[in-house]
């Protein structure tokens, strides 16, 4: 009997679903710049550009 | 099975303390698990991209503002807050009007005439009609008052003056007016629909 053979799909289609690389890149340059500053109880974001 | 060296629950902590790298392996080391179930749910690329940075937004703040308690459940927490901005995302698309973009973009699937076609005015104007026939039926001091409330806008204190019976009289003639109209057009089997 003949034997079937099929691509995985699954894997390639695993491999597409990603968040794009700049997307990654945003997040990484955002945790950089972000800074905390605490004054007394209150919590302060700051921003560097 | 992927061995990790270094846990998720050391890397967060390395990232709290201020080692920027430690964020860089754990988005690297999730993204997909995290991304694919944002797309199984919106099934829209730029829509999952959007949710998947809001994700990470949210996730950095937590971090850095020292609110995040470390039970060694960084994943199953990351993938909550995605899970929650999925649920937001669909609640602003109900209240939002959208239209989708399929290349055959229709100025009035956003926006619509709402005054009435000529064929619905047509009709309007003849239901009206008979209704006003039917009106004509009615005992005179039923009618009197029905004509009064509806079409000329009286209070019943109003028409109580005018007609120089009480309230009750007046609202009990504008009752037995609305039951006589309806036995009239179900005997008659009329339709009065629009």
């Amino acid at each position: 009997m003949a034997k079937f053979y099929f691509k995985n799909a699954r894997k390639k289609d695993e491999a597409y679903l990603q968040p794009q690389e700049q997307t990654i890149d945003f997040l990484l340059n955002y945790s950089k710049s972000l800074n905390v500053i605490e004054v007394g109880t209150l919590q302060f974001e700051t921003s560097l550009n | 099975m992927k061995e990790y060296t270094l846990s998720d629950a050391v890397l967060v902590n390395r990232y709290i303390q201020g080692d920027e790298a430690a964020l860089a392996t754990l988005i690297e080391r999730h993204k997909q698990r995290i991304y694919s179930f944002i797309f199984s749910k919106v099934f829209d690329r730029d829509i999952s991209e959007d949710i998947f940075q809001d994700t990470f937004i949210k996730v950095i703040k937590t971090l850095k503002r020292g609110k995040y308690n470390e039970e060694g459940k960084f994943l199953p927490w990351v993938m909550r807050i995605a899970h929650n901005l999925v649920i937001d995302h669909f609640r602003k698309g109900n209240r939002m009007p959208k239209f989708e973009d399929n290349g055959e973009f229709s100025i009035f699937s956003v926006i619509s005439d709402s005054d009435l076609n000529a064929e619905k005015q047509l009709i309007k104007e003849q239901v009206e009609e008979e209704l006003r026939n039917l009106i004509q039926e009615l005992p005179t001091d039923q009618r009197e008052v029905l004509i009064m409330r509806m079409y000329k806008d009286m209070s019943f204190k109003e028409i109580s003056d005018k007609t120089g019976v009480s309230i009750n009289t007046a609202l009990g003639r504008m009752r037995y007016a609305l039951i006589n109209l309806r036995k009239v057009i179900d005997k008659n089997n009329i339709v009065l629909t629009n």
